[in-house]
This record gives C-alpha cells, structure tokens and sequence, in this order.
C-alpha cells in the first residue's frame, strides 16, 4: 500500500505527517518526492548510501540518417526539436523525454542521448527505509525524477510519499495511482482555498482521500466545514502548540518527541488502512 | 531583401512588439515595395514553452534575411543564427518607424540574444 501526503498549500505539515505516519508503521519506506527541496531526511537523519544518478532520455539526431522531413517537430508539444535551414536543431531542456520524436522518425535518425536530471539517494533510520530525490539546479523536470524515486517503492511494502505542495505536474507524478492521499491543510482561507484546489486534484485521479487540519485551534472552522460537505473523513487535528513546534525546529518527529502522539498516529495508520479496504470491498 | 518585424497589429502603422517569441504577428516586407504579409503568430502566444524557437521557424520559413524586434532570447537566437537570419534588438516604435530606421541604415545586427530564456 502507498499512502501519499499533499496539501496543496505548502508549508502546512506534510513532512511533518509523513515521517511520523511512516515512523509509526513497521517497516515501512518513506519516499520524499519534493525533489526541488526535499527535508523529510532533516528529521529522520538516515544513513545514506552514494548517489545515484539519475538522467532521462532525450533525442540526438544522427545527421547523416536525417532526411529533414520535420516528422520530429511536427509531433513535439514541446518544441524542443526543430528543423532549420539544413540541419535538426534540439533543445534538450524543454524535452519531456516522451520519445516521440524517436518513434514518429521514418528514417530511424534519433537516437537516444541522455540529460541528467538529478541524484536519488537511499538510506535506512529506525528501521524505515528512506529514499528521496534532489532535483539538478538549473533543471526545470521534476516529474520524470520522481518517478524515478517512485520506481524504488517495492509493490509489495507500505511506503509514505511525501509529496511537493502545490497542484502541478509534480504534485500528479508523487500522488497517482497511490492507493490514499492524506491531504493536510490549515484552518485559514490560504490553507482553505489551495485545498478546494487539492480535494479538486485527488478527484480527478480518482485518490480515495482524508484530512489532517494542522495548527488547528488557529484561523476558524471553515475547513471543517468543506471537509464535511465533500464528505472527506477528518483523520487528525493537530494544534498550534509551542512544545510540537519546538520539536520541529531541532528536526525531531513529532511521535519521537511526544510519545502519546505514536499512538495517534497508529491509529491513523489503522484508520486509513481501514478506509482503503472499505473502499475496495 | 525581406524582412520581418514583430507587430501587435495588421498595419504599418500598429506598434511594434517588444516580444519576438510572443509577438502577436510578424510584418513581413521588402523594405523597397509598398506590399507587405502579416504573418499570425496565435499559435505562439499560447504556447506553454518554445514560443521564441516556433516563431524562429516561423520567420524562416518565409524566407526572410533579418528580424526587427525588442527582445530575443537565447533559444530564438540561436533557431534565428542557424538559419542566417540576421537578429536587431532593441527596436521600439510604430512598424513604419522601424522600416524607416532599418532602411536609413540606422540599426546594426545584434551580436547575441539581448534577454534570458524563460525556462532556465
């Protein structure tokens, strides 16, 4: 089972759900999938192994095979291959790596050239398994390197996605085809407004869901309120308290610093355990 | 020779448009006739990426030896270079304006992309 943690707006919690959710389960993986500023590892401090490298592919014309019949660029959403004057020119940047330039290709002149995008790191802490992404500076793809750091889930194993904020192309590459998205939000109309835009999200790929509301006895009940309407089952409230947040501030999880929190958590893992079998059954 | 300008309208008198990739049409004119091609560039003003790469082909493929505009970055450039199509930046005014400058001599090539790419 694959339980995703997103929130549409950032900075509401999901680290902070996620590596107690996944302390809190027995071997489990934690699989943070914000590869632009990845932090789940600042708390759970695993021991990691080298980088991997992680590339994609992206055409490299052989120009002798190349009759410039534009067949490529014709069928590139992204423009990043066009043919000019005498020769193929290619943008190896705005290329999603689709390969379909390579198969729409009559003379079989694109061959596979490689881009890096960046490094995947695994680790072990507390008997979790870690893996999580960092993003090349400068490289604007993240998809494509999170389902890289997606691949290393076993199908078999229950893992925590910790996934990028937001509603964009990332966030769909961390969160598709889990079997639960936890969505953690805040009591505030940010918190509110990015997620309607999240609940909107997790519809659309067809994610059974529910809720965490984080600092909750902040801001006013307006959440709640959505929550019940769209009939998102409320899993956890976590107040606005000083002690959790110091926790946070020295990189400490919350079920390591507070041990009553554990068993909440425990019980949050059984409910949506719970919730996934109901819903398949 | 023809050349093109980036335009926000259909006439010589519309202003010309800072953007290339983005321009709302390109002029396409021989500076010594009256006649002139507005050449849409819709497409380009929505696309999510490589609007500056498609209006490069654009231009090209009308056969145009140089291009009038504000701002060209370095993926428009290069499409532009490889196709021997020389670049003026810095261009501001109405279209006729900038046909006149062009024609009196008064704008030199630019030696590179004058603006960053959008993407990185």
């Amino acid at each position: 089972m694959i339980i995703s943690v997103a929130s549409g707006k950032g900075g509401t919690g999901k680290t902070t759900v996620a590596t107690s959710l996944a302390l809190s389960i027995n071997s489990a993986r934690l699989a943070d999938c914000d590869v632009e500023a990845p932090n789940s590892h600042l708390f759970l401090r695993p021991v990691f192994e080298p980088d991997e490298t992680i590339t994609m592919v992206v055409p490299q014309v052989n120009e002798e095979k190349c009759t410039l019949c534009g067949e490529c660029a014709a069928i590139c959403r992204f423009n990043a291959i066009v043919t000019i004057a005498d020769t193929v020119m290619t943008f190896p940047e705005l290329c999603h790596g689709c390969g379909g330039c390579q198969a729409a290709c009559p003379a079989g002149a694109i061959e596979e050239g490689r881009r890096t995008i960046g490094t995947i790191q695994h680790g072990r802490c507390n008997g979790l398994d870690f893996v999580h992404g960092r993003i090349r500076i400068g490289e604007a793809m993240a998809p494509p390197l999170i389902r890289q750091i997606r691949s290393r889930i076993n199908p078999d194993e229950t893992a925590v996605i910790d996934a990028p904020p937001g509603t964009s192309c990332p966030v769909i590459a961390a969160i598709k085809d889990t079997d639960f998205v936890v969505l953690v939000t805040e009591p505030t109309p940010f918190g509110l407004n990015d997620l309607k835009l999240a609940v909107e999200t997790v519809k659309i790929l067809e994610i059974p869901s529910g809720l965490i509301i984080n600092r909750s006895d902040i801001g006013d009940n307006k959440v709640a309120e959505y929550a019940a309407a769209e009939k998102i089952p409320l899993l956890m409230e976590i107040p606005y308290n000083r002690q959790i947040a110091e926790a946070y501030s020295r990189g400490e999880p919350v079920v390591e610093a507070f041990p009553e929190w554990r068993e909440r958590f425990e019980k949050l893992y059984a409910d949506i355990c719970n919730l996934v079998a109901g819903g398949k059954s | 020779m023809k050349i093109a300008v980036s335009s926000k309208g259909k006439t010589l008198d519309a202003e010309l448009d800072a953007r290339f990739g983005r321009a709302a049409c390109f002029i396409v004119l021989d500076p010594n006739h009256q006649a002139y091609d507005v050449v849409e560039n819709t497409q380009n003003l929505n696309a999510a990426q490589g609007a500056g790469i498609q209006a490069a082909k654009t231009v090209a493929g009308k056969g145009v030896g140089a291009v009038l505009t504000g701002s060209c970055g370095p993926k428009a450039y290069a499409v532009l270079e490889r196709a021997g199509i020389s670049v003026i930046t810095g261009v501001s005014g109405s279209v006729r304006q900038a046909l006149e400058q062009y024609k009196n001599g008064e704008l030199r090539p630019a030696g590179g992309p004058n603006v960053n790419g959008h993407w990185m």
